[in-house]
């Protein structure tokens, strides 16, 4: 009895906490339309890689495809353009991460034992310096240094006496300049994330250590690097949940979209940019991108339970 | 042991380390700015060297003859950032406001909301045929502005800095009568100058740089940004093409190097950020800072 005649108040004190807040809602509906617009819907319109799409038709009044796989056929069977795309997305980040992480980790700890505040404050702003730049610019700077004729770097093989590369003609040498300019462009942004992590750390233990005579190589390896050791696990794991996923601007302007490259620094993203833009394929691009989102949503999500079982509350959420 | 002032190998170690990232950090740009200030025949000679072997400035003159195009992607460029920015800081703040709220009804559900987009993305091709075929933003500056306005990671960087602010704050306004709206600009926004100004040259820079949006979304000449300006330019026969050609300016551009007119644009596009870096880094570094530390 009672129960029932309580349930239809709080109902309504909840309606009346609805209303008195109105204006809160109001505030956050344009993010949550913009978010809707430009991020549900594109979700929503993933059914396209299922599709027979026409422009006239749109995404949902389109024909299902038949059989509703055909999309996937085509990009599975058969198709070595996008199994190598798919091939270098892996090998490439698998890379990009362990190296990057290396050497964003030795950066931070060379400028954590710099003890020089003007020197350390010059090479720490000049280090971070390529973050500020688009990715286009990073093309005409790399073209700088690689192009045939005016290169800078083929101005010193040759002024070396040795001969000259035609590198946008080699894919070959592509995943180490790939490797070389990913680093170039983030290491000095990572290497700010593991100092955040570095001076969280105690002061005590290091003073501790003095006292036992421990020298600063003994203290970065028996202390600050086993302290680091969640951020650097969390940070790749997350890394990892998005290894499927390459920045499409570095990889799309420093290649300059050259096919003599695809072979090797083809990667899942230019390869869908193509088949869309390009070839107009919007069964292929589709099917490939669907293919994408649904790993990166499975890596993404066990990557982020992984990063939780290393250290409670450390990953997205 | 080694006092703290002592140069030990390990310590010339770091500093060469680092010394030597920095340098390479800094060379191209250096590389760029002589680049665009010399000869053909001395880049092809030395290839593109740190202080120009023949100096010229003719790169820039063939650049400024076509200034309007110049002068347009600049145009455009300016108004993206200026009112992209301001639109999104409005926008992802006032978001992140009624997510900092400790009681607001159905604040759970708006925050999976959000954080959904954050995990999960449906991709280049849905996301092209929803902004030109439903949305119609094909050509116009708002194709330039709209797709990135709002964003689930500024929003949880600002939510997490308004969720700092006393509450008894907002509670006080209230009880003298303030609306929520009021609390929010006069009371949350001043109190949260540090993270906003952070989010701010964050924005400012994604849009100042952005080429994405113009490749995806504009065809128009007159609506390219500078960055989609200088992705045109592959050569400069090709830039010479959009312009009238007199057998003077093509005297010119065989004098300088293949990315002489591209590497003057570089300057004259990235100029301003750089110019502008030594003020605004520090809000960068903190910002990366808040960012990796989750709250």
């Amino acid at each position: 009895m009672t129960a029932a005649r309580v349930a239809p108040r709080k109902r309504k004190s909840k309606l009346k906490a609805v209303a008195q807040n109105w204006q809160m809602y109001l505030m956050a509906a344009p993010a949550a339309m913009l978010l809707f617009l430009f991020s549900y819907l594109p979700m929503a319109g993933l059914v396209v890689a299922f599709k027979r799409y026409s422009f006239d038709t749109g995404i949902f009044g389109s024909p299902w495809a038949d059989p509703w796989y055909k999309n996937f056929e085509i990009l599975f069977k058969n198709n070595p353009a996008a199994f190598t795309a798919m091939r270098n997305t892996l090998f490439l980040n698998a890379m990009f991460i362990l190296a990057g992480t290396v050497f964003a980790l030795a950066l931070a700890l060379s400028f954590n034992e710099l003890r020089s505040p003007l020197y350390k404050r010059i090479t720490q702003s000049l280090s971070f310096l390529p973050f500020f730049i688009s990715t286009v610019v990073v093309g005409v700077f790399v073209s700088g240094m690689l192009a045939y004729e005016t290169g800078s770097l083929n101005g010193m093989l040759q002024s070396l006496g040795l001969r000259r590369v035609n590198f946008y003609m080699k894919a070959e040498y592509w995943p180490l300049i790939m490797l070389i300019v990913n680093i170039w462009k983030g290491a000095g942004y990572n290497s700010i994330v593991y100092l955040a992590a570095i001076s969280g750390i105690d002061t005590a233990f290091y003073e501790a250590a003095e006292i036992d005579g421990a020298s600063r190589m003994q203290q970065i390896w028996r202390i600050t690097l086993p302290l680091l050791r969640p951020t650097v696990i969390i940070l790749t794991i997350m890394a990892v949940g998005r290894i499927m996923n390459s920045d499409f601007g570095l990889f799309f302007n420093v290649t300059r979209d050259i096919p003599t490259l695809y072979p090797t620094v083809d990667v899942i993203d230019t390869y869908i940019y193509r088949a869309l833009r390009k070839l107009g394929d919007i069964g292929i691009s589709s099917a490939t991108g669907f293919f994408q989102s649904v790993v990166s949503l499975i890596l993404v999500l066990s990557s982020n339970k992984l990063a939780n079982g290393v250290e409670e509350g450390s990953a997205l959420f | 042991m080694a006092s703290p002032q002592k140069l030990t190998p390990g310590r010339a170690l770091t500093m060469l380390f680092t010394g030597a990232f920095a340098l390479a950090c800094l060379y191209p740009f250096i590389m760029v700015i002589s680049g665009s200030l010399t000869t053909r025949q001395a880049a092809a000679t030395y290839g593109f060297t740190l202080v120009p072997r023949e100096f010229s400035t003719e790169a820039y003159k063939i650049l400024f003859s076509n200034s309007w195009a110049i002068i347009n992607g600049y145009k455009v460029t300016l108004a993206v950032t200026f009112i992209g920015t301001a639109a999104s800081i409005l926008t992802n703040s006032m978001m992140a406001f009624a997510l900092s709220q400790p009681s607001l009804p159905g604040k759970k559900a708006l925050n999976i909301y959000v954080l959904i987009t954050m995990l999960f993305n449906g991709g280049m091709v849905p996301w092209y045929i929803v902004c030109t075929r439903y949305l119609h933003l094909k050509d116009s500056l708002f194709a330039l502005i709209i797709p990135m306005l709002a964003g689930a990671w500024n929003i949880f960087l600002i939510r997490n800095y308004f969720r700092s602010i006393p509450y008894d704050l907002y509670e006080s306004a209230k009880i003298d009568g303030a609306g929520d709206f009021y609390a929010f600009i006069r009371i949350y926004v001043p109190l949260a100058k540090p993270v906003l100004a952070t989010v701010l040259l964050f924005t400012a820079l994604g849009y100042w740089n952005d080429w994405w949006l113009g490749l995806m979304l504009i065809e128009k000449q007159e609506l390219q940004p500078l960055q989609m300006l200088l992705r045109a330019i592959i050569s400069n026969i090709q830039f010479l093409q959009t312009m009238d050609s007199s057998p003077q300016m093509q005297l010119m551009m065989a004098n300088i190097p293949g990315d002489g007119v591209r590497m003057a644009l570089v300057v004259i596009t990235t100029g301003p950020i750089i110019a502008l870096y030594p003020f605004v880094q520090r809000y960068f570094v903190k910002g990366i800072m808040i960012g990796s530390v989750k709250g």
